[in-house]
């Protein structure tokens, strides 16, 4: 079993490396069919930026580095020399090495995505299993139509109206960006309590946003184990229906739920575009929001590669919990 | 008689209502299709007929809607509005203005001294100073107003009142007497041979007609189309030195019009505000019964924009899922049904698909077509064909799933073994069987589909102007001013956008319930 298990892993990590590769391809072909006047303007207004190269340089440099003088093929392998040795170029927009730039921002997206993701978790999945086990009643329809509205709310749309509400109206809260005017001025604690102030918006929109997914996925899938015949044994044998729910449904409503979570732990690093952008936080949905705009192709390049792996990581993630949590599931050599 | 008896029993009276109908007669079961279950289920849903009715009344509002509009979408509408536009400036003059006689020199350099020695007086009396061995004398003849004397000569005036031509143009003598005679009080005075008039508002005029006139305050048209008459100019210089803010002038067309002077005292100047009524569009009127709505950035009527920015909306929608739906339901169902090397082909290009992050490759192309200035309408179309192309992976992976779980079943066993024809097997038993599953995933991505639209369209990626959509509607609720004041801009684009979603999601879920022939109710 555990020699399958990881030849599996194995045989599956080399098709994703395949299909990186793929996705690369297509993403580099896309940037490259692009009329070139677009990347030549850009090189040219890069280069009238203060500190920058001049336009020469930078065409040539373009040139060089992507082989926007070669045809689509070298290129994308010229490109993929260069990355798989970690080098993604500078950015256009920043003026710094793309992977520099990345790491200045990945920071605050992760803490971002992670306290939302902890709060989905806590809220949703208690209120999913609450949903299941009363069913069709108005508790249930309650929840059913919050998660629905959670799902059907467009971020930009829900993010204005807590602005409306809590910044504009109320002035809690500041209407953009990470930290405050004093922000220089405040001690390490303060910076802390400043930077944590500006995420309660962010957070909030992410938070309602998603939740409703999660909160959907626990109750059809409590309400799949309470349908099954060794609920109906465990009532049967006369178990208190707190025992039966919580020991005995719940923790088979675990097997998904914890397939689902280790498989969006990835998604973490990936950044919140929109809701980044809304709120001009700025971590990596928002840099890249910027660099793809300003048609920043390296940033670009180096992002959607990002995501790609994320993408893949959380295919693989999901398919590995899944194996390792249901016991039922045997990998088929 | 056996005859009879059946004879009777023929004629008998219709059998009375408590009669038992055999086990299969239809009027005893009441049997139901499967498509008649699954619509009873749906309509029993609570949920699902709310999202049918919000669903049904977005439609109204976005295709009907429009006809009952009386308003164009891109009818656009003008206002008159009172603004206040800066209409003259008037400045009090308070340097002396040198003129030189004729034939003499006064430079800059011993004006610079004229005015040293001013400086040293309290600005009565009279007094001399020197530049380069030449001796200056400045009497002082009225209210800042010297004559300079070099040696007995008089080689120049100093004064601080200034001398507007009005025609042709005036000798020094003819300006030297015209100010002698306005300090002294005369009504004439003579220069070069000639008689002049001089009245107390300090006109110089011969012969009936006026030549020019002193004063110390020099008023100009802000428009330099406009020119302001020597009686505009006199009335305002009487209201200013009354310290009067309001002025009304009677032009000589009969008319009045009214102006606001307001004093700067960091320049020492007035400026004369008229308020005029301009033709503008009329820019985020408040609802009224013409605009129940109000109207937005461009002075279009909100409420028809909601209107065709919700076809907009749906009909894109509607064809986005149709190219994924098609294209999903093509490659899912040969990869499903054929297996082998052709499912292997196709999944791995639905996992190459799957893979491209669609969000950022939007913003990317829309950034690139903003550069390009892709006409609107090509570009709703490019959004449409893009987000088709991004979305069918999912598809294709439901119908192939859903395929090969069918494959295995016994009815699809029992189709072989009848030896049915493949087309029909694939049409009449396998589609019919994939459909439930097909609708409700495209039901729920009609919805994701239109926040998508939406989202891009906020950031101004997707449906441009002039095309109206409920994104871009939205989109100007980025300006912090529009969110806070204008509610009745973006809020309702927000809610039409909610309820539709909303609507397509109740609906898909009650069709899933309703689907699912395990559900009991």
């Amino acid at each position: 079993m555990q020699q399958s298990m990881s030849k599996y892993i194995i045989k599956r990590i080399l098709l994703s490396v395949v299909i990186l590769f793929l996705v690369a391809f297509i993403i580099y072909a896309m940037m490259r069919c692009l009329p070139t006047s677009y990347v030549q303007s850009m090189a040219q207004q890069r280069a009238t930026a203060p500190g920058s190269k001049s336009y020469e340089e930078w065409l040539e440099q373009l040139n060089a580095q992507y082989g926007l003088d070669k045809g689509i093929i070298p290129g994308f392998l010229s490109w993929c020399s260069q990355a798989i040795r970690g080098q993604f170029g500078d950015s256009w927009k920043f003026t710094v090495p793309v992977t520099e730039k990345f790491a200045e921002v990945i920071g605050v997206s992760v803490v971002m995505a992670g306290i939302s993701f902890l709060l989905e978790l806590v809220i949703a999945i208690p209120l999913g299993v609450i949903a299941a086990v009363r069913q069709y009643s108005r508790v249930d329809y309650a929840i059913t139509t919050i998660a629905l509205i959670g799902m059907s709310l467009p971020t930009f749309f829900f993010a204005a109206l807590l602005k409306l509400v809590f910044s504009v109206k109320l002035g809690w809260f500041d209407l953009t960006g990470l930290v405050g005017r004093n922000f220089a001025q405040l001690g390490p604690w303060g910076q802390f309590c400043d930077m944590a102030y500006h995420l309660v918006l962010p957070i909030a929109t992410l938070v309602i946003i998603s939740i409703g997914s999660l909160m959907r996925y626990t109750r059809t899938n409590m309400l799949e184990v309470l349908s099954a015949d060794y609920i109906r044994t465990a009532r049967a044998k006369g178990l208190p229906e707190g025992k039966v729910i919580y020991k005995h449904a719940f923790r088979n409503t675990m097997i998904p739920l914890v397939t689902i979570i280790g498989g969006s732990l990835p998604g973490l690093f990936s950044g919140a575009l929109i809701t980044e952008t809304l709120f001009s936080i700025p971590g990596i949905g928002y840099t890249s929001y910027q660099a793809m705009v300003a048609g920043d192709i390296p940033f670009s390049m180096f992002y959607m590669c990002f995501l790609a792996v994320l993408t893949l990581a959380c295919n693989l993630l999901t398919d590995i919990v899944y194996g390792l949590v249901d016991p039922r599931v045997r990998v088929s050599a | 008689m056996s005859e009879n008896k059946r004879e009777e029993r023929k004629n008998a009276a219709p059998p009375p209502q408590e009669e038992q109908y055999s086990l299969n007669d239809d009027r005893r079961v009441k049997v139901l299709t499967p498509g008649a279950m699954v619509a009873k289920r749906f309509f029993r849903n609570r949920l699902a007929m709310v999202g049918l009715i919000m669903l049904i009344a977005m439609f109204l509002f976005s295709f009907v809607g429009g006809w009952f509009s009386p308003y164009d979408e891109n009818q656009q509408f003008y206002t008159y509005q009172l603004q206040t536009k800066q209409y003259a400036g008037v400045v009090q003059n308070d340097d002396f203005r040198y003129t030189v006689a004729d034939g003499q020199e006064f430079s800059t350099t011993v004006q610079a001294y004229f005015l040293l020695g001013y400086n040293k007086t309290d600005g009565t009396e009279d007094f001399s100073f020197d530049y380069k061995d030449v001796t200056y004398d400045a009497v002082c003849e009225g209210d800042a107003f010297y004559s300079v004397y070099s040696n007995g000569v008089l080689v120049a005036m100093a004064s601080k009142d200034i001398i507007s031509v009005e025609s042709g143009s005036l000798s020094f003598n003819v300006k030297y007497q015209a100010l002698l005679a306005y300090f002294a009080g005369e009504t004439t005075f003579e220069a070069d041979g000639a008689t002049y008039t001089m009245d107390e508002d300090g006109n110089i005029g011969q012969d009936g007609a006026i030549l020019g006139y002193i004063s110390r305050f020099v008023v100009t048209a802000t428009e330099s189309s406009d020119t302001l008459s020597r009686l505009f100019k006199e009335e305002l210089q009487a209201c200013i030195e009354n310290d009067e803010s309001e002025f009304v002038f009677t032009g000589s067309d009969g008319e009045t019009y009214s102006y606001e002077v307001e004093y700067e005292p960091y320049t020492n100047s007035w400026t004369v505000n008229q308020e005029t009524e301009t033709y503008v569009y009329d820019a985020y009127a408040s609802p009224s019964m013409a605009h129940w709505l109000g109207t937005d950035r461009n002075g279009m009527d909100m409420l028809t924009r909601l209107m065709y920015g919700g076809r907009v909306s749906l009909v894109i929608g509607f064809i986005v899922v149709l190219i994924a739906g098609v294209l999903g339901i093509l490659l899912g169902g040969l990869s499903g049904y054929f297996g082998g090397w052709v499912d292997n082909l196709i999944m791995r290009i639905v996992d190459v698909f799957y893979c491209i992050p669609s969000t950022p490759l939007m913003i990317i192309l829309g950034a690139a077509m903003d550069a390009m200035n892709v006409d609107p309408q090509i570009r709703m179309l490019f959004l449409m064909l893009l987000l088709g192309f991004l979305s069918w992976p999912s598809i294709a992976r439901l119908v192939r799933g859903q395929i090969l779980s069918l494959r295995e079943q016994e009815f699809m066993m029992a189709t072989e073994a009848c030896g049915i024809r493949t087309s029909r097997r694939i049409f009449r038993h396998l589609i019919p069987n994939v459909m439930p599953q097909l609708i409700v995933s495209c039901t729920m991505m009609l919805g994701s589909t239109i926040i998508t639209e939406a989202t891009l369209s906020f950031l101004g990626l997707g449906v441009k102007f002039p095309f109206a959509s409920w994104g871009n509607i939205i989109n100007d609720v980025n300006s912090t001013y529009v969110m806070t004041n204008y509610w009745f801009i973006w809020i309702p684009a927000g809610v039409c956008l909610l309820i539709t979603v909303l609507g397509f999601n109740f609906v898909g879920d009650g069709l899933r319930d309703a689907f699912d022939p395990k559900m009991k109710r």
